[in-house]
């Protein structure tokens, strides 16, 4: 049945439609940005002179997936963020559609949660394009090369979003792990369950 | 014998409780499904499935919820299947899935997706899907359909899907 299935799928994977595939994929480089903080302040990459690499996370405040995943996302800058490799939050949602996701609720959770990492607008959601996320939460884990910000993993932080199976792979750990021990991670990309990104006039 | 009208009413009440009761079961039932279920589940060649993929904490999912059952109510006597595949928390069954499906007293089929892991179930649905809900699929085996959609659909939409595919 399941080869049956297969040859099926094979066959009609021209009448499939593909959704949008665009934005980093493992090996790409990434470019800079330059958005507003929960400070008030605009924030770049290249602010960080001493950074390794980045673990930056499509999230937001309204999806329960992100909910979810807050505390991990937390316990990531926590480890890594002294080893070279901050979290950079980003709410790439339209607050106009979803004003729990507005700059002011923004403020007001990373105060409340008190976030130890730069939790960062995306108004155009031009740099959400150019990622390519689609959902919240989505990860990237980029490394800091002579040829840029080189994309080393994309996808889910970890494959238990219930944290009910203790085997879980944690992806995001383990990617910066390798990276940190001078390997590639083994796992580049995963897919992330969650909240479609809300776009502008959508 | 005679049946005095108390004894009527009684039984009439009786029956009423009866019909409620199994009614109140049908709704409230959402099974669980793996995907080698969920691919067996949409072998029959002479039914077209439209399997939304969803979740109660989705907003978007459940404001087109409605118009995936509008569509299986229309066409309740065809051979179409509308399948509602909820990609909430497995621990949410009892306390998030259920509750919601008894609420909103759908008539298409309810399950909650088992898996080990998102990421295996959102691959072997289908390779492009990115994760984000709502997604839809379209399939029929014997037309070879295997359509693929990260979108919202509006009622009229979906009648367009089963219109072109049936």
């Amino acid at each position: 049945m399941k080869k049956l299935l297969i040859l099926m799928l094979t066959a009609v994977s021209a009448v499939a439609f593909k959704t949008a595939d665009n934005g980093y994929k493992a090996g790409d480089v990434a470019a800079d940005f330059k958005l507003k903080n929960v400070t008030g302040k605009m924030l770049s990459l290249a602010d960080y002179s001493n950074a390794k690499g980045f673990i930056v996370v499509f999230t937001c405040n309204h999806c329960p997936v992100a909910q979810a995943y807050e505390k991990r996302i937390m316990a990531l800058d926590a480890r890594y963020a002294s080893k070279g490799y901050p979290v950079i939050a980003i709410s790439p949602n339209d607050p106009v559609a979803e004003p729990v996701d507005s700059y002011a609720n923004m403020q007001k959770r990373a105060a409340e949660r008190k976030y130890t990492f730069p939790y960062l607008i995306d108004e155009t959601q031009n740099i959400t394009r150019a990622f390519g996320a689609q959902a919240t939460p989505t990860a990237y884990v980029l490394q800091k090369t002579d040829k840029g910000m080189v994309v080393q993993y994309v996808g889910a932080i970890d494959n238990d979003q219930e944290q009910a199976n203790p085997a879980r792979t944690k992806f995001v750990e383990n990617a910066v792990d390798a990276l940190m021990s001078g390997k590639k991670p083994a796992v580049t990309e995963s897919k992330a369950l969650g909240c479609r990104i809300v776009w502008k006039n959508s | 014998m005679k049946i005095t009208a108390m004894q009527r009413n009684v039984r009439f009440l009786v029956f009423m409780a009866l019909t409620g009761l199994c009614v109140f079961r049908a709704d409230a039932q959402v099974k669980t499904i793996s995907y080698a279920e969920l691919q067996k589940r949409i072998t029959n060649p002479d039914t077209l499935y439209i399997v939304n993929f969803w979740a109660t904490w989705c907003g978007p999912c459940v404001s087109e919820l409605p118009n995936f059952d509008k569509l299986q109510r229309t066409y309740k006597d065809k051979p179409l299947k509308v399948l509602l595949v909820s990609m909430d928390f497995q621990s949410k069954l009892k306390t998030a899935v259920i509750p919601f499906v008894k609420r909103h007293k759908m008539l298409a089929q309810v399950y909650l997706a088992l898996r080990k892991s998102d990421q295996e179930m959102i691959n072997d649905v289908d390779k492009n899907w990115s994760g984000a809900l709502p997604a839809t699929l379209v399939f029929n085996t014997k037309k070879h359909i295997h359509q693929f959609y990260e979108k919202m659909f509006t009622y009229d939409e979906l009648n367009k899907i089963y219109q072109t595919n049936k």
